[in-house]
């Protein structure tokens, strides 16, 4: 269960990045940056674990999965922070869910 | 004192890139400067690519291949080319017009990441009017149209003035309609031809009003389906807009002919000695060049902006504003309620009348 205030995602959802936005690590910029039309985004380690996974490969219940094992936190906890963040990105048309 | 700025510049983070200044539409409100580079002028494809692959060494990570109409260089592909192979970003800043649909295609194959074509208004009639250009419109929408056919993504941007301002609402359901994710709703800025113009496009007071309450209601009913970012109009603001994110501090602009400039209109700064790719590298430009160092940080500010709180947030605003309406670019933006030329500036808006547009010509 999630918490009543994290958005609905479904679980088989596989979230990925659009065609025109871009995760890339740069060392003259002094890490990973999210490039988009326009807009330059620098993710924080959790968004960065995130988006790493979000290759539309893995569905959003076995993203869960995993961070919650790599962060060792409570997995209702990671499902409600995932789907908050994963909700946010696909506002800002950053990501396809 | 702190260390001197040239020590320790911050990275660019975009390059903006003016392939050529042609373009087939003359829209009074362009950005580009009154006195246009020729194409005899231009730098070659190999000088591009060379910037390119300098300015992702320096740290750039996004540019923006504009002019005038970029379509209008015959080597656009390679250029793309170059700057996906440097690893930068790009972004194709087009007029719409002159781009057919196996051009965009191969533009496609090349590695373009994004496209951003402009309209003029969301009625066919008054969007060529303000181009200047019969068809401009219903080339534009074909353009948008071979774009999301090719799953690239879209950007509408819609330049904002008295002739279409009432139609704000009408220019972002357009955008949806076309298929862009993103739209621009910029209020015209004004600079080159559109500080020329102003007496035929600055909007009155209540109209700005009205279209910022527009977007903001539109940013919530529209939330998930196109992303709506905004240029407000400062003549009306209290505060100045942070240009450029600070004068060489995030961006720079190579012109036509290599000229490297902190922004759009830096060259109407008189007195600055701008340095050129074809002479010097990108990194020793963004470093080292005296123009670049003019105003960067703060040291060179005079009152009301040296002893301000705001002066790293807003850096004293714009450097060619200050210069194009007090004659002194180390002046406060007087945009700024705190400088002494705040109150005229309003005035300046109000009792601009009607005029003819001045089409922007080579």
């Amino acid at each position: 269960m999630q918490e009543p205030s994290a958005p609905d995602i479904a679980p088989d959802a596989r979230p990925r990045l659009p065609r025109g936005v871009r995760l890339v690590h740069n060392a003259a910029q002094g890490g990973w940056v999210l490039l988009a039309p326009e807009r330059i985004f620098r993710p924080d380690a959790v968004a960065l674990a995130i988006l790493q996974r979000c290759t539309g490969a893995a569905t959003f219940a076995a993203i869960v999965d995993d961070l919650a094992v790599e962060f060792t936190a409570p997995r209702q906890r990671i499902g409600a922070d995932v789907a908050t963040l994963l909700r946010s990105l696909a506002d800002k048309k950053l990501l396809e869910l | 004192m702190v260390a001197p700025a040239q020590e320790s510049p911050p990275r660019p983070l975009g390059l903006l890139a003016e392939l050529t200044h042609r373009c087939p539409l003359g829209c009074p409100y362009c950005s580009n400067p009154l006195d246009l580079d020729a194409r005899a002028d231009e730098l070659d494809t190999a000088t591009w690519a060379r910037v390119m692959r300098e300015a992702a060494a320096l740290g750039v990570l996004q540019v923006h291949l504009s002019g005038g109409e970029p379509g209008a260089r015959r080597d656009l592909e390679h250029i793309v080319a170059a700057a996906r192979e440097a690893g930068l970003y790009t972004n194709l800043i087009t007029a719409g017009v002159g781009i057919s649909t196996a051009r965009l295609a191969a533009l496609a194959a090349a590695g373009l990441d994004h496209v951003q074509v402009s309209i003029q208004d969301s009625e066919a009639a008054s969007a060529d009017c303000i181009a200047g250009y019969d068809g401009a419109f219903a080339r534009k929408r074909a353009l948008a149209g071979d774009v999301v056919r090719l799953k690239l993504p879209l950007t509408v941007n819609a330049v904002i003035h008295r002739a279409n301002i009432e139609r704000v609402g009408a220019m972002i359901d357009l955008a949806l309609a076309l298929g862009a994710g993103r739209v621009e709703i910029a209020h015209a800025q004004y600079y080159g031809w559109a500080l020329k113009n102003r007496a035929a496009l600055m909007p009155a007071r209540e109209q700005v009003g009205r279209a910022i309450a527009v977007v903001e209601a539109m940013r919530e009913t529209h939330r998930g389906a196109i992303v709506i970012d905004s240029v407000v109009p400062d003549y009306y603001a209290r505060y100045p807009k942070p240009c450029v994110g600070g004068w060489g501090r995030r961006s720079l602009n190579v012109t036509p002919s290599g000229v490297v400039l902190p922004c759009h209109a830096a060259a109407t700064i008189p007195g600055l000695d701008f340095w050129n790719v074809r002479e010097y590298a990108l990194a020793d430009i963004w470093t080292s060049s005296p123009a670049f160092n003019a105003f960067r940080g703060t040291d060179w500010m005079v009152e009301p902006c040296a002893s301000c709180a705001r002066r790293s947030v807003d850096f004293g605003g714009c450097r060619c504003q200050a210069l194009a309406l007090t004659g002194d670019a180390r002046a406060a933006d007087p945009v700024c309620h705190l400088s002494p030329h705040h109150a005229g500036l309003a005035e300046l808006a109000r009792s601009d009348a009607d005029a003819a547009y001045v089409y922007r010509r080579i």
